[in-house]
């Protein structure tokens, strides 16, 4: 699995929800690139065409709240972002993201970073790096269950795994 | 240890060591999607090597969100749910059956107290009202708890929150958990979950409860659990699928924070645009005009919630400026309020009714806005774009600050239009 990202931010505030994300009316796809089109379409009609390869989405607090959408992170994903740092995770976001392999991290110290900064993230260390403005900043360890299942590549890896078990036994 | 509800459901269902903030693996008891949801569940359930699900009765699709389909990729999503359904032989219904996901569960027993109940959709900490711990979940975990019959769950802290004192007439559950929100704030709750109490919590009936747990999520939460009592565990009883063990939080137990809602003086309240926690007195907005109103969902759609409509709808006809859709959230309200006249009422008030479904609540269809409209709803979200043009502003309320501002064709105290 990659672990180090650089990009240009795209900087949002506290509380993005799903539906903003990926509004209701293209959940008619489960497949991330036709999901990516419209991507943060209702709070910024630029996203989804200017976005590059590799960008970085830097969040305030409670992102991805609201409804439980996997298209959310998938939409992101699809977009090229390549991890979403945030102050927060609403819950269902931070497991969604985790389980489809979306990289994210959470940081408290992120008001540095102005859209258009380049970062850089070693996801191996947890180190968030604005070259823009030369700042360092760490992000919150994951809890040890969840970097197993991050080591072992995601959900899927892993009940692939359990199944297997299940039926040795 | 004494344990708070969630932690004492926990507790029933995992080896671990139960305590706030550790890793717990735990067994589940029903897992659910819906047809937006189930169609990427099927495909990670694929990818996972997966043959079967754990136990087909407990598992279900519900086809409630574009349903009867709407579009021909949505007639897609659900025939894709259908054909798999009839493969794994687990628990579906189609429309004509099938309600909003969150009424029919409960009506049918299939949510129990004591259990823990993972769903695909955000809203099913509704059943927290039941007494299990019931939490919204994506695809992906919700297909692997069909794979495994198990799912990881950090064991979250619990925020006690009393409601007290009696309500006015023009008070009900929906302006209690949004005087909640307003105060706590949609991030208030974070990984958390609510346990609710207080006398004027015992005196609701059980739709008014479904909705406290309802809008848990809005604040952030897991979930919205109720202590199981006599009415409740009635209502069980009389309609469980299979059986159960009720769990009750210890007298003692650690809450997090407790906060207290003094009912007695309160007003209406309403959520203004864009986010549920910009919670106002009905009386700080009266007079806003309005296009629409939705009176529906898995927040506001059982009988109960019809029948507050019709307390201030009869005998009177909607704002000719305004229209109003109407859709109870299963057959089995559909038809008691059929049954008990309220169609009539709604029908002479120039209200459309349509069948069980999500409809407009998350803009999918049967009744979407336009650019600059504003609708009042009594549904739980009120996000930009959530019921149609990202121009357009929606206003959650209670059904009869909803069904009020309908007939006024302005946002409205119930008291000034019966």
């Amino acid at each position: 699995m990659k672990t180090f990202f650089s990009g240009k931010a795209w900087v949002y505030s506290d509380n993005v929800d799903t539906d903003v994300i990926i509004p209701a009316r293209y959940l008619i796809t489960s497949d991330e690139k036709s999901l990516a089109k419209y991507c943060m379409e209702d709070i910024d009609e630029t996203f989804a065409s200017s976005v590059l390869k590799g960008d970085i989405i830097v969040a305030g607090n409670n992102f991805g709240c609201g409804s439980s959408r996997e298209h959310a992170p998938l939409s992101i994903k699809g977009s090229g972002i390549s991890c979403v740092i945030a102050k927060s995770f609403a819950r269902i976001f931070y497991r969604n993201a985790i389980n489809i392999g979306l990289p994210i991290l959470e940081c408290a110290e992120l008001d540095g970073i102005s859209k258009g900064d380049i970062i850089e993230i070693d996801l191996s260390k947890g180190s968030i790096t604005n070259k823009t403005k030369c700042e360092t900043y760490h992000a919150k360890p994951f809890p040890e269950f969840l970097q197993e299942l991050i080591a072992v590549g995601g959900l899927v890896p892993y009940v692939r795994a359990r199944l297997a078990e299940k039926k040795a036994c | 240890m004494s344990m708070t509800l969630a932690e004492a459901i926990i507790a029933k269902h995992t080896k671990d060591r139960v305590e706030p903030g550790t890793i717990c693996q735990v067994n589940v008891d029903f897992a659910f999607a819906n047809d937006i949801t189930a169609p990427p569940a099927i495909k990670e359930f694929r990818k996972m090597g997966a043959i079967k699900v754990f136990d087909p009765m407990r598992c279900a699709i519900l086809p409630d969100h574009f349903s009867p389909a709407k579009d021909i990729a949505s007639a897609e999503q659900i025939k894709e749910c259908r054909t798999f359904a009839n493969e794994q032989g687990l628990l579906f219904w189609d429309v004509g059956r099938v309600g909003v996901e969150h009424a029919f569960l409960h009506e049918n027993g299939l949510v129990l107290p004591g259990e823990i109940i993972l769903g695909a959709d955000s809203h099913t900490c509704t059943h927290g009202a039941m007494g299990a711990l019931a939490t919204g979940v994506g695809s992906t975990d919700l297909a692997a708890a069909w794979a495994l019959g198990e799912t990881w769950l950090r064991v979250p802290e619990t925020m006690k929150v009393s409601f007290e004192g009696t309500p006015s007439e023009w008070v009900c559950g929906k302006d209690m958990i949004l005087a909640l929100i307003g105060k706590i704030g949609v991030e208030g709750a974070r990984y958390m979950a609510l346990e609710f109490h207080g006398e004027a919590l015992a005196e609701l009936d059980l739709d008014d409860r479904f909705t406290l747990s309802n809008m848990a999520i809005e604040a952030g939460a897991k979930t919205g659990l109720i202590n199981p009592d006599e009415k409740l565990l009635k209502y069980a009883n009389e309609r469980a699928a299979r059986s159960f063990v009720p769990l009750f939080a210890d007298k003692n137990a650690n809450y997090a924070k407790s906060i207290l809602i003094d009912v007695t003086n309160m007003e209406p309240q309403v959520a203004m645009p864009h986010t549920p926690d910009n919670v106002k007195a009905v009386s700080e907005v009266t007079g806003m005009p309005i296009d629409q109103v939705f009176i529906g969902s898995c927040t506001n759609g059982r009988l109960s919630d019809l029948r507050m409509a019709a307390k201030i709808l009869k005998g009177k006809k909607i704002h000719k400026n305004t229209r109003l859709m109407i859709i109870p959230a299963s057959y089995e309200v559909y038809r008691a309020a059929m049954n008990e006249g309220l169609f009539d009422i709604f029908l002479d008030a120039e209200a459309t009714i349509s069948t069980p479904s999500c409809g407009p609540c998350l803009g999918g269809h049967l009744g979407i806005l336009a650019a600059e409209e504003r609708c009042v709803s009594t549904s739980n979200r009120n996000f930009v774009g959530r019921m149609g043009s990202s121009k357009s502003e929606v206003i959650l309320a209670s059904p009869m600050v909803a069904a009020a501002s309908a007939v006024a064709g302005h946002i409205c105290h119930p008291r000034e239009i019966v």
